[in-house]
Formats: structure tokens, sequence, C-alpha cells
């Protein structure tokens, strides 16, 4: 790293903002999201040159190019795999990778998973609208049954993936989720994602006004009584003045309960309290709170400390080399049984 | 009274089932020839399953050595002795043998059970059926029992160790030295001091065996062949190719990033390089053969030496990322080790049949280099090479090798590092006047910027690109320019060519093209076409793709130009389209590398103008017919 890299960079939004013209349709949610990236970058301290987007294919996909940093919009599903051989061999760079509900879960489903597990340090933002938009709106892995597409026009019948118990079935070390146009809780989840070592798995519920307009709306327009803002060491609360909270039942499963001491009601103090660096089965109850049946948890869900491949990949070289010196290729090459010919013609 | 009897050379085939230890008795028996000092070629041939059902036709392993006085070029197309473990081994391997050929077989397998298994009615070691042959039928399972009687092994662990026996039989056979076997029986059972023991001791008997039993009185002397001076040491051809790509990676002063997914025969170059860490190599195993791609591209576009390997149906997976590095002209080389296809096809077997695969294999016009080794020394000149052109010209390279070469092994004098000429890299830092898509003008490369390097933030991406500036474009005139572009730097590798390997004169009666691991062969059979006076030249190609420019002229003057390849002909088109020129094909598609007396038959068959299909199972050259 150069010095100028290493001193904090004082930067603004516009400093993100590439010189392309953005192109999503009127009213996207990608927009909101592009603008709090790009505020969201310029307070990390991270210089331009030393961050790097990735994206596969589809409308969110389109990101990098509007971002004034390094950028490469890659191949359907596979940003996560070129995200890992360039982190692996880039260590000091900081690598985001953007993907899409189709892109990310359909045809890349693999690559996430593999790159949760493995922990490569990459921040995987997905944004979440339910649809194939860039090809013109066929339901997506993240379609509700039911849900009435181009290639659907009866209506899907295949059960739609939870993204984040997906992720956090893959081993993911830090997952989060907020909307599109939640500004406040995007950055806080974006500082944090990007300090986290490891894998960040973040989803960001999505709006496609062309193609699945208002998927979203209820848990939007409504987040008082349909998303719960998880708070480190708070009660899960949500409705009116916190009237409403999650328990645990007998058979750890989360519960609405009405909060209150009076009759019927729950006292606070019964509440499931969150805990970001909580066990998993807390993360993946609260991964399984899903709209409608719940309100929507916003924010870290979960997060864990777990070395990361790079690191120990680059530390299995650095052993190697403390244990046999670095290697010597002439050596190398001449191991093995060797003989020599002399200038005869025969071996001497 | 033991006769001497001096040999120019000897092809000696190892058979068994494949838990009976062939590779390594041929692999030690190699290593004695190499000591002795003769040219050695080997062909290691095994099943597609790690374990077939013991005895079973299926299950056969083998390992062919071609060990000799004078300067060789193959593995030999049929073996002068045969070593049989059991009779399925006898059944799959006889019809190879020479006439009056040698045959070893271990009697004490040939029971009704493994007869039956390999389709004997009678025993043929008894009934009559060899008497063509020099036939030893020994006993070498109690043999090695008896030897091993008092040791601490178990029966069946003692039995594990009668292919040292037949080692020793054949050290004795061929007066190899046995002292520096024993010492690499020591090392290699380093860990297991009864197990060095008892293969020691059987190695012993078996040697004696040959010494003292009636049945040998010849013992043969293979005198050591004439070299050029240097210092050798016997490698194969993933082997050689594993270290031509770190060598690569240093000559271009990066590190090696090889990222790959499992698969035969192209594993053990990830098994050779995760075994290198300590030259700053790191390897990733991918969880898929896209991802293994997909990774090397963001290795290479992070400024590493990128490289990836697998064989064609993992090349198959990889073509959509490979047109993205075509795309956005990003180094990596891409080793394809083929086998037999299509699908699953012939893990285990060779054949040349993705060639077409290299050159087309992908959406688009995404034209690129393509490279392919001779030898399995050879691989590591092409590795290096591979390199050197994917970061000279920013352009994915494919390396093909097959599994003939891969598993092959040959003498290989030791290159000297110092010679190799460094790979110089262009990562461009100045910001002034930076375009993405600004071409060197010689090479018409792209500066390699990596990311990382302030002033020069830039996206690249799959979706076509403005000719100067990188941003997306969807001009029409615009698309058409990139797309020659693309191509013109590839046909300017040429300009990386070195002298054209060829034998024979520049004009003839023949001219036979061809390419990759049949070099031995069609080498082998020119030069006795030749010393019969006949107008033969081979001219063998390294790169597939751009076309050698020095054909252009040569092919004219030729009576008939023959392209031969192990697959149904895929050099052949593209020479008729190029040249406009009626050129035949010699084709074999049996996993099996050309013997040389088969392209010796065919060519004598075209200069008496036999051309077309075969009907008599003859080798014919063709112009593409369907063989019935
Ligand atoms: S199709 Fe939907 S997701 Fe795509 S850009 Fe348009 S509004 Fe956004």
């Amino acid at each position: 790293m150069s010095d100028a890299a290493k001193k904090p960079v004082k930067l603004g939004k516009k400093d993100f903002e590439s010189d392309q013209d953005v192109r999503w349709c009127p009213g996207c949610g990608d927009y909101a999201i592009l603008a709090t990236v790009q505020r969201t970058l310029a307070t990390l301290g991270v210089a331009r040159e030393k961050t790097v987007f990735i994206s596969g294919i589809g409308c969110s996909s389109r990101f990098p190019y509007y971002m004034n940093t390094y950028g490469f919009h890659t191949i359907h599903g596979r940003a996560p795999a070129i995200a890992t051989g360039l982190k692996v061999t880039r260590p000091d760079l900081d690598v985001w990778v953007i993907t899409g509900d189709g892109d990310g879960l359909s045809i890349g489903g693999n690559h996430l998973i593999h790159v949760l597990r493995r922990n490569v340090d990459l921040k995987i933002l997905l944004f979440n609208n339910q649809i194939y938009g860039l090809t013109k709106g066929q339901y997506s892995p993240t379609s509700k049954v039911g849900t009435r597409a181009a290639s659907t026009p009866s209506g899907s019948v295949d059960h739609p993936v939870n993204p984040l118990a997906l992720a956090l079935g893959a081993g993911a070390t830090f997952i989060a989720r907020c909307t599109d146009t939640d500004a406040k809780t995007m950055a806080a989840i974006l500082k944090a994602a990007h300090e986290h070592p490891g894998t960040t798995f973040v989803e960001l519920l999505q709006n496609c006004p062309v193609f699945n307009d208002g998927i979203w709306d209820a848990v939007k327009d409504d987040a008082v009584n349909h998303q719960i803002k998880l708070v480190e060491g708070e009660p899960m609360r949500f409705g009116p003045n916190g009237s409403k909270g999650i328990r645990v039942t007998d058979d750890l499963e989360p519960e609405i309960v009405e909060v209150g001491d009076g009759p019927g009601q729950v006292p606070v103090s019964q509440l499931l309290v969150h805990k970001e660096r909580g066990s998993k089965m807390r993360a993946n109850l609260l991964a399984r709170m899903t709209h409608p049946d719940f309100p929507v948890p916003v924010g870290v869900l979960h997060s864990e400390v777990k070395p990361t491949y790079e690191t120990m990949a680059h530390q299995k070289v650095d052993d190697a080399i403390a244990q046999q010196g670095t290697g010597d290729l002439q050596k190398l090459l001449f191991s093995g049984m060797t003989w020599e010919v002399d200038a005869d013609g025969v071996k001497a | 009274m033991t006769k001497q009897h001096e040999l120019d050379r000897v092809v000696i085939r190892f058979a068994g089932d494949s838990g009976d230890g062939m590779q390594l008795t041929g692999t030690e028996f190699t290593k004695a020839a190499a000591e002795a000092g003769n040219d050695i070629a080997t062909f290691p041939d095994f099943p597609a399953e790690i374990r077939a059902p013991a005895g079973s036709l299926p299950g056969v392993s083998g390992f062919q050595l071609h060990f000799s006085s004078s300067e060789i070029y193959t593995p030999g197309d049929a073996p002068d002795v045969l070593v049989v473990m059991n009779p399925a081994a006898l059944k799959t391997n006889l019809k190879d043998l020479v006439e009056g050929g040698t045959i070893i077989a271990n009697a004490g397998m040939f029971v009704e059970a493994n007869l039956k298994k390999a389709g004997y009615a009678d025993n043929p070691l008894e009934n009559g059926s060899l008497d063509a042959y020099k036939l030893h039928a020994i006993d070498i399972s109690a043999l090695t029992l008896a030897a091993l009687d008092g040791s601490p092994l178990s029966t069946k662990e003692k039995g594990r160790a009668k292919n040292f026996f037949a080692l020793g039989l054949v050290f004795w056979m061929y007066g190899r030295e046995t002292e520096s076997e024993i010492r690499r029986i020591h090392k290699q059972f380093a860990k297991k001091p009864d197990l060095a023991e008892a293969n020691i001791l059987v190695f012993k008997a078996g040697y004696h065996y040959g010494e003292t039993a009636e049945v040998f009185q010849t013992q043969y002397k293979v005198p050591p062949a004439r070299w050029t001076p240097g210092v050798y040491r016997n490698i194969t051809g993933n082997e050689a190719l594993s270290m031509g790509l770190l060598v690569g990676a240093h000559l271009a002063g990066k590190p090696l990033f090889y990222s790959g997914y499992p698969i035969t025969p192209a594993s053990s170059i990830l098994h050779s390089l995760a075994k290198y860490k300590q030259f700053g190599c790191v390897t990733f195993q991918a969880e898929d053969e896209i991802a293994a791609m997909g990774a090397a591209i963001g290795g290479a576009y992070g400024g590493a030496a990128a490289v990836t390997a697998s064989s064609g149906p993992g090349i198959a997976l990889k073509g959509e990322a490979i047109g993205l590095a075509v795309m956005t002209e990003l180094p990596v080389v891409i080793v394809n080790v083929q086998r037999g296809g299509p699908s699953t096809g012939l893990p285990t077997k060779t054949e040349q049949s993705d060639l077409a695969q290299a050159l087309y294999g992908r959406n688009g016009e995404a034209p690129l280099p393509v490279i392919a080794a001779k030898t399995p020394g050879d691989s590591f000149y092409c590795a290096v090479e591979a390199m050197r052109v994917a970061i000279k010209y920013m352009v994915p390279v494919i390396l093909l090798s097959d599994g003939y070469i891969a598993n092959g092994s040959e003498p290989w004098p030791l290159p000297d590092l110092r010679s190799l000429q460094p790979i110089p890299v262009n990562h461009r830092t100045d910001p002034e006047n930076y375009y993405v898509y600004d071409r060197d003008p010689a090479t018409l490369a792209r500066a390699w910027v990596t990311p990382g390097t302030p002033g020069l933030e830039h996206r690249i991406g799959g979706i076509e690109k403005d000719a100067l500036t990188g941003n997306i474009s969807y001009d029409p005139a615009n698309h058409e320019r990139q797309t020659y572009v693309r191509a013109d730097k590839v046909a300017r590798v040429a300009q990386e060519f070195g002298e054209l390997d060829m034998r024979g004169e520049d004009e003839g009666d023949v001219l036979l093209i061809g390419w990759g691991g049949t070099f031995g062969s069609l080498r082998q059979a020119t030069e006795a076409m030749r010393d019969q006076g006949k107008k033969v030249t081979h001219v063998h190609l390294r790169w597939l793709s751009p076309l050698e420019p020095k054909l252009d002229a040569l092919i004219p003057r030729f009576k008939h130009v023959v392209c031969a390849e192990l697959n149904a002909g895929q050099l052949r088109p593209v020479l008729r389209s190029k040249y406009l020129v009626d050129v035949v094909g010699l084709n074999k598609i049996q996993g099996q590398p050309f013997k040389v007396r088969e392209v010796i038959a065919a060519i004598d068959g075209l200069l008496g103008d036999r051309v077309g299909a075969s009907k008599d199972g003859e080798t014919v050259v063709t112009r593409g017919e369907a063989r019935a």
C-alpha cells in the first residue's frame, strides 16, 4: 500500500459517482441504494482505488458502472467466484459484490453457498425484488407461490427460498437486511459490514416498479407494524409504542405477543433480546421470521468472527516458506532422480 | 549357465488388477532403466474405476515402458514382454504382444474363479494356447508368501507385495542394479518399516528366482543410449506442466494463482501446485469448474499469474467465463488435459478431440491463442509460452495436453532457468490519457491496470465496450471493429513463433501435419519412411491458433497433405478451408495413441492411392468418410 493510500481520505458522495448516466427505470429502488452506498463509502476512509465493485448480470449488476471505483461487471451468477479470485490474490482491496435474487440465488446459488462457507472477506449486497427485471419479468427464486409473471401467467407453484436462512445454512458469519429506501439503517449496516472480517451478506428489499411494483410496500409503508428494528441488547418490540413483541415458545418458535403487565399481556422481561453475536439458533429464528406472518427483522441479524479464507490461504504459504525457506526453482527442477550425461553422450 | 544377450530396445508391459500395484512396478522399473542410461518412454493405461471388481476385465491396469540404447519417441507399438498378474490381464493384453513374445504370468492367480471372470473356459497357461509365445508361468503369489515366511505382516498384506516379486524378476532379466532400488523402497516406505522390509525381501526373492530358476536361460542387456550432454530427470507431462506454470509466473515476477476443480486427468496439476506453496503459489480448489475459471479471472484482474486446468467436460463448463476473459482481455492460462469424449467419455484414455472446443467452444466471435504440448517435457515449455503470450497480449490462452502426455514420462534434459527470457509486465500507473482499450501498437494488448492503482479507476465487463474509452457501447460499427481487433490481436501472436518443428525437406510427396501428443509416433514413422527413401516430411504444429504462417509456403509444395489426429478430423477442416487443399486425414479414436506402424501403413496406402473408408480394419487416410 502506498503512503497516500494509508492516510485517511476525506471524500464525499460525489467522489464515488462515475461519469456514466444511470440507466435504471425511473422509480427503481436501485437508485436509492446507489445513493446510500455512495454516501456511506465516502465515510469509510478507504481510497477509491482500493475499492472494487464486482457484479453478475441483472438490473442491479449494472451498479459498478455507476461507482467511481474499480468495477467489474461479469457474467450471470459468477460474481462471488470472480471476487474470490480477486480477494485471495489481493487481500489489500475492499471488494464488494452486487447481486440479485436471480443472479445470486438461482444461477449463481452454488457460488454464493461456497463463498459464504469459506468466509472470504467480500461484502455481498443482494438486491431482492422477487422478480427477473432485465429479462422482462419472470418470477424468481424468491417470488411467493402464486406469483403471476411473464413465465407463470397462472401463478408460480414453486416455493421461494429464504435468502438469509440459506446464507446462515451455508455458514455465513454476517447477515443483515433492510429496505431500499431506509438510508439510515442501510448506512449503519454497510459500515458494520465493512468492519466485519469475512463474508457479509446483506439482503436489500428492493422495489421493481416495472415488473413487481409494491412487493415490499406493506413492509416499507407500515414499518411500525411490519418491521422490527434490531438494536443490540434491546427487547424485540414493534407496533405503536412498542405494544407488540417477540417471545420464544417452548417449541423454539417465535411468537407475537402483546407487551404489558395486564391480563393476557407479556412483560418486557420475557421478550427476546437482540444479540448480534448470539447463537446460530437465535440467528436462524430471526432469519425465519418472514412477512406476512411476522414483522421483518431489519438491521444486523447475526455476526460472528471466524478466520477468513484468504488469511488462512496466505498463512499456509507463509508457513511453507517459514518451514522450507523460499522455494528455489532450480532446485525444484533438479529434484527427484537426476543423472548427468557427459560430453561423450553417455551417462556419467 | 546364463547367456547374455544384447538388445537395442525392449518394450515391456506390466498388467494386473488395479490393486496389484502395476503402476508402481512400472514406475520403479522405469527409474532403473533411466539410471542405466537408456532412453525411455512410458505409457500408463488405467481403468476409469478406482477399484473395479478384482479379477475383472475392466479392472485391468497397465504400464508400458520402452527402453532403448538409441533415441526413441514413443512407448512402443507392441510389447516384447508381457508381465500379467491375473487371467484378466492376459486376456486384455495378449492381442498386443509381438509374435513369439515373452509372457511372465502369475500362475497362482490362474484359478477357476479368476479364469471365469476373465472369460476363459480353461487355463490358457496349461492348454497349449500360448505355445506360440515364450511362456513363463510362475506362481508369484505363493513365492511371495514363502519369501515372507516369518514376517509380522498379515497374509493379506504379504500378498500385496507380489508386484515386487515381478519387479525383482525383471530386474534380473535385464541385469539391473538392485542397490538403488532397495534404497528407493526404504525411502518410499519409510513410515512403514515392516512393509519396506517385506517389499525388499520379496524384491530380492524375485531377483534370485530369475538367477536360479532354470527357466530363464538368457539375461538381456540394453546398453545405455547416447545423449546430448546435460542433466536429466524422468518427468511426466503434468509434472513438467506444473513446473512450467511456476517458472512462467516467476519469469513474470508474479505469484502463481491456480484455481481448479478435480477432474481426470488434470487433477495431478492441482496436487503438484498445492505442494509448491513455498514458491508463493496459492491454489484454490473451487466449488465447480465455472468458479475455477471465474476465480482465475478475478486473480488475473488483480494482477496475478492466473491459471486454471481441467479436461474437456470442465472446459465446456468454463466456456462462458472464458468468453468473459476474451472480452475483458485478461491474461489467464487455461489448461485442457484432453481425454476421450463426448460427455464423460473415456476419462482415463487419451484423445485430441477437444481442439474444436478450444478453437470455437464459446458464444460469439471469441478467438484465442491455442498451444499444444507434444511431449511430457515439452509441457514445461508450453506452459511458459502460454503464460508469456497471455501476459504480453492480454488474452486468455488455452494450453492443450492429453492423458497420454500427462501421465506418460520421458527423460528430460533439465532447462537452465537463466536461459529463459523474462516476461515483461505492463502494469500501467500513469493516469495521463488513460483509456481502458488503448492498445500497444505491436501486440494490440491493452494495459494491465490492476485495482489499487490511484487515478486509473475504471470499469470493465462482458458487455461490448467502446474501442477506446471502455464505456458500454452498442454502436454497430464499434462492435464490428472490436470483434476484428480481438481477432487481429490473436493473429499477431504468430510474431512469437519460433522455428518450425519439421523433419524432412520443404517439398516432396507427403506432408504429414500433426499436433500435440502424437509427436512421437509421427516423428518415428517419418524417420522410418525416410530411411526407406520415401519423400515424407513431418511438420508438428505447436500453435493451433493462430495457424503457423510458414505453412502458407510449405503446403503447396507437396503432392499429398495428411493431417494426423486422435479425433475424427478437427484440424483437417481448418487446413482445408484455409489453404483450399485436399488435406486427407489419418484419424484414430480408440483412446490410444497412434502406433508407428499404423502411421506407416496409412502413408504407404496413400502413396499407393488408397484413400477412403477402411474395409478390413487396415489403417488408411480418409476425407472424413464414416467408417462402417
Ligand atoms: S426492471 Fe425493475 S429492477 Fe430493473 S431497472 Fe427497471 S425497475 Fe429497476
